[in-house]
């Protein structure tokens, strides 16, 4: 049994998230993205990842917390899903973390709205709080009616 | 003992095979019934239901092969000839398939058989196999024998088991090099040989007209085994497996098919659908490139090597692209082969008769539009069997045949695919749907007095509507005929149905070859670039600044086209974009209108700007965005941007346009236009050199192009001009139809006319090949009643009309194209 796992961590506002390294396909900077009119506004947009159509999740819209100033860029952290790879927008790419799973807690109850639907658990690093992110339930925008 | 994965891939190759097999099974029965006496169908049935048999005791699955047994059983009845086919056999003998495929699938989805119940149909099964003999002269003596063929049955098993098994290993082993034809091939003659010696061996009491049967189906057995496998890799459903085992049958028939077989098997290989996804998937990004590539060197003006290479890279691409497309294609007969079981089913039913003809199975489509067109074809089909033809007596009363015809027919149009449904039923009644729907509230008996016939069948596309009183387990529960022409729709075709009462009715499809490349209008709305599908096209209109073309009624936009009134809407409002900066469309300003078709309406979608007509790559929209239905996907730009696809159904419902079945203006709209495309034609007038006036189908045209003079080049004696990556050969229509002293004159005609700068050119494609008709000017668009009068016929003219108030020829675009070529030969 292995007690270590990977992470690879961003930031969303001042949140410290993590995903775990083997849901991650890539981690690019930031590319042009299409507005896609009439999607829910946790939709950024369609980015073109080398030919393929990839729908971009706006990590911050999706925590309700407030938009990135104008002027900043998000970068893409782009995970597999079921169906096909997703991005997520987020402010800044971390390291990759190694973290002992002795540290894992599962959300505090006290936690609610969105975040408590999307946090996993919490690992519990020096001097800092690595949330773990839902991928799956991250990437699952109901689009709005049309 | 095998290793788990193979026992997988045993098992798997077991499936594929026994599917295949059961529908051609479904087939034969059918065909079967109608000619019982075809002892080379049912000895291909009693071979299939035996492999399974077989096979399933070398799986260890029990339950299956319990239920073959009792099929095998009366089907060797029938096979030696103890029996005769009749609908109850053939009633249970179809329950029997039923049963054999759910199991299957049972075992494809679970890996166990299932706890399905099946001892009905065994039971059914026996009780049909213990009846007494047809025409039994020797009651008794069959009595005893029939204990004697179960013990020679069980041998005769246990020999032809082992055989099957050494076609699975041996198959397995080498299914897709040609030495395993020839390896297997003699290993099975021997096979055969020992097989077909031990049943006639053990045959001593049987009587002798039965001996050269059961040795003869062993024998093809044998002899099929080893054509099975390519006919399963050329097909991949296994309908000319079908028709390579009717062909033989017999032993000297088998020898020259052998060969046949061999040449399939070595030119062709099973290849994963999966493969040919990721291929066509590569091929769409490849067309990306090179139109990134392409816009790149048009650029570079001095650099004519790269401008060579990347010519060279579209041709290229082009007919790689056209190559993978081939690998999809999938011959319609693959989908029409279940057809004539669904239509002895539903004909049984209602106690009809009725007979099922096709044309055209081998017409090739995409296989995503196989797949999308597969419910509704079959819908179409029940209902023309349960509501199209009559009862027997009905139709002999009328004087028909009692066997009611139903004819399917498929072939390719001008790049489209068309299937027709024909029966020759009763028809459909104009009066009784517009009652019916006024019944059910669908119209009001206002609208339906004012409705014409045409538009009166139309309904019957309403959601909601249903003719039928009773609800029958076929149809009749008024969920149909809308679903059929939506999910036509949604796969850009169309549906059209023609009726004639006490005739029948005959429905038209009509969908694209392919879904993933297709054609599209790329155009700027808010800033943002769209891509509308070209199918739904129907012409751009652009309206000049300061022209009142737009007039309001209660704020609705509409636009008078041609006399008609077409509902606008703009993309950037409906999109919620932000309005382009300061340049928004604000009365006054020009416009550029699309005209789309959106379900039976026309509408005008105003958008900023059109940019170019490109091919692009359909990419389907991840989950999250589904429900936007105004979008039918997405697709990469030359540019590497991303573009979104317009779902010109989507947006018509959106913007209302596609409105309540209540909308009477709609309606009569819908009929005015639609009755117009019956008898009339769209014409596209043209004037010639020396003023003569010309018209040209419009479905002929391609595109209206403008060259400059200085753009003409020649190439050995043609006059070409480059177009779209093409050399496009152009020919002067008034030229090609000219006699050779007007020809000379004109000639010099021309030279005295260099002020034309700009040159006109209807573009016509012939199997993939651009041609421009260069005419003088472009006059208009009409529709007309075409009637001919033969004055004037010659070469390259069809005849005289009258278009407005003024004498036209109607050229013949293809004679005026051949005739150029001929002529270029001459010169």
């Amino acid at each position: 049994m292995n007690d270590t796992k990977q992470y690879c961590s961003f930031f969303v506002d001042d949140l410290f998230f993590g995903v775990e390294v083997r849901e991650v396909q890539e981690v690019i900077r930031y590319l042009e993205m299409t507005q896609v009119p009439l999607a829910a506004a946790e939709i950024g947009g369609l980015i073109n990842l080398r030919g393929q159509i990839v729908t971009a999740v706006d990590l911050r819209r999706r925590l309700k917390l407030p938009d990135r100033k104008p002027g900043q860029f998000p970068m893409n952290v782009v995970v597999r899903t079921d169906d096909a790879a997703v991005s997520l927008l987020v402010d800044e790419i971390g390291d990759v973390l190694q973290v002992d799973k002795e540290s894992f807690e599962s959300p505090p109850e006290t936690l609610n709205g969105v975040a408590r639907e999307l946090i996993a658990g919490v690992y519990k690093l020096k001097g800092r709080l690595l949330l773990v992110l839902d991928t799956q339930k991250a990437v699952n925008v109901i689009a709005a009616a049309a | 003992m095998p290793g788990l994965n193979e026992i997988d891939e045993l098992m798997r190759d077991f499936l594929v095979e026994s599917y295949e097999n059961l529908d051609r099974l479904d087939r034969d029965f059918v065909a079967l019934e109608t000619n019982p006496s075809e002892f080379e169908k049912l000895a291909s049935i009693f071979r299939t239901i035996h492999t399974i048999k077989g096979t399933c005791g070398c799986l260890g699955l029990g339950k299956l092969e319990a239920v073959a047994h009792v099929g095998e059983n009366l089907l060797s009845r029938l096979r030696e000839g103890q029996m005769l086919m009749d609908t109850e056999i053939t009633t249970a003998l179809l329950r029997l398939v039923d049963a054999v495929r759910e199991i299957l699938r049972h075992i494809e989805t679970t890996g166990n058989e299932g706890n399905g119940d099946y001892s009905a149909v065994c039971r059914e099964l026996v009780r049909l196999n213990d009846r007494p003999t047809a025409g039994s002269t020797k009651l008794t003596a069959t009595d005893d024998s029939s204990s004697l063929t179960t013990t020679l049955d069980a041998k005769q098993d246990d020999t032809s088991a082992s055989l099957e098994e050494m076609v699975l290993s041996a198959t397995n082993a080498e299914i897709e090099t040609n030495e395993a034809n020839t390896l297997i091939t003699p290993e099975f003659k021997e096979a055969s040989v020992l097989v077909s010696q031990k049943s006639t061996d053990d045959h001593p009491i049987e009587s002798t007209s039965a001996a050269p049967l059961s040795s003869a189906p062993v024998h093809t057995n044998t002899t099929r085994a080893v054509p099975q496998e390519p006919t399963d890799e050329t097909a991949g459903d296994g309908h000319p497996a079908a028709e390579a085992v009717h062909a033989g049958g017999t032993g000297a028939a088998a020898q020259p098919k052998d060969k046949a077989d061999e040449s399939l098997l070595s030119n062709a290989i099973r290849v994963d659908v999966k493969l040919l996804d990721k291929l066509m998937n590569l091929v769409g990004e490849l067309v990306l490139a090179r139109n990134q590539v392409l816009q790149h060197s048009s650029a570079q003006k001095n650099e004519p090597s790269l401008l060579r290479t990347a010519q060279r890279l579209n041709l290229i691409t082009t007919e790689l692209q056209e190559g993978v497309m081939k690998t999809r294609m999938q011959p319609i007969g693959n989908l029409w082969n279940k057809f004539p079981r669904i239509v002895r089913d539903v004909a049984t039913s209602c106690h009809k008769k009725v007979r099922i003809e096709m044309e055209g199975r081998e017409t090739e489509l995409d296989k995503t539009i196989i797949e999308a067109i597969k419910d509704p074809l079959t819908h179409v089909i029940r209902n023309s069997v349960d509501h199209g033809v009559e009862s027997p007596a009905q139709r002999l009363a009328a004087g028909k045949p009692e066997e009611g015809r139903l004819f399917m027919r498929a072939y390719h149009e001008g790049g489209q695919v068309i299937i027709e449904i024909s029966d020759d039923g009763k028809g459909i009644d104009s009066e009784v749907i517009k009652r019916k729907a006024a019944e059910r509230g669908l119209i009001s008996a206002e609208q339906a007095a004012k409705m014409s016939e045409r538009e009166a069948v139309n309904l019957i596309f309403l959601p909601g509507f249903s003719t039928t009183e009773q609800i029958t387990n076929v149809s009749g529960r008024g969920v149909g005929m809308d679903v059929v022409k939506t999910n036509v729709e949604r796969i850009g075709g169309t549906v059209d149905v023609k009726t004639r009462i006490g005739e029948g009715t005959t429905l038209r499809i009509k969908i694209p070859l392919t879904l993933a490349i297709i054609p599209a209008l790329i155009i700027t709305s808010g800033g943002e670039q769209f891509a509308i599908p070209q199918v739904s096209l129907l012409e751009l209109v652009r309206l000049d600044e300061g022209s009142s073309g737009i007039e309001k009624i209660n704020g609705t936009p509409l636009y008078r086209l041609r006399g008609n009134l077409l509902p606008l809407v703009y993309l950037n409002q409906e999109m919620k974009l932000k309005l382009d900066g300061p340049n928004g469309r604000t009365a006054g300003k020009s416009a550029n209108i699309v005209v789309l078709r959106g379900g039976e309406r026309q509408f005008g979608l105003v958008v900023d700007q059109i940019n170019d007509t490109e091919e692009i790559v359909v990419k389907p929209l991840g989950k999250q965005l589904k429900g936007v239905s105004v979008f039918a996907g997405a697709t990469i730009m030359g540019d590497g941007r991303v573009a979104l696809i317009l779902d010109v159904m989507g947006l018509a419902q959106r913007a209302n346009v596609v409105s309540q079945s209540s909308d009477e203006a709609n309606r009569d709209a819908a009929a005015k236009a639609s009755a117009v495309s019956t008898d009339r034609q769209m014409l596209l007038l043209c004037k010639l050199q020396g003023g003569q006036r010309m018209v040209i189908p419009l479905s002929l045209v391609a595109r209206l192009e403008e060259f400059p003079r200085s753009g003409l080049e020649s190439a050995g004696g043609q006059s070409v001009v480059q177009y779209r990556g093409q050399i496009m050969p152009l020919i002067d229509v008034a030229e090609v139809l000219a006699d050779k002293r007007s020809r000379a004159r004109m000639r010099l005609a021309a030279k005295d006319q260099p002020d034309i700068e700009m040159i006109q050119v209807v573009v016509y494609s012939h199997e993939g090949r651009n041609i421009g008709l260069q005419v003088e000017q472009v006059l208009d668009i009409v529709e007309e009643r075409v009637q001919l009068q033969s004055t004037g016929v010659r070469l390259g003219v069809l005849g005289t009309t009258i278009i407005k108030d003024k004498v036209t020829e109607l050229l013949d675009v293809k004679a005026v194209v051949q005739n150029a070529a001929l002529l270029l030969a001459a010169a």
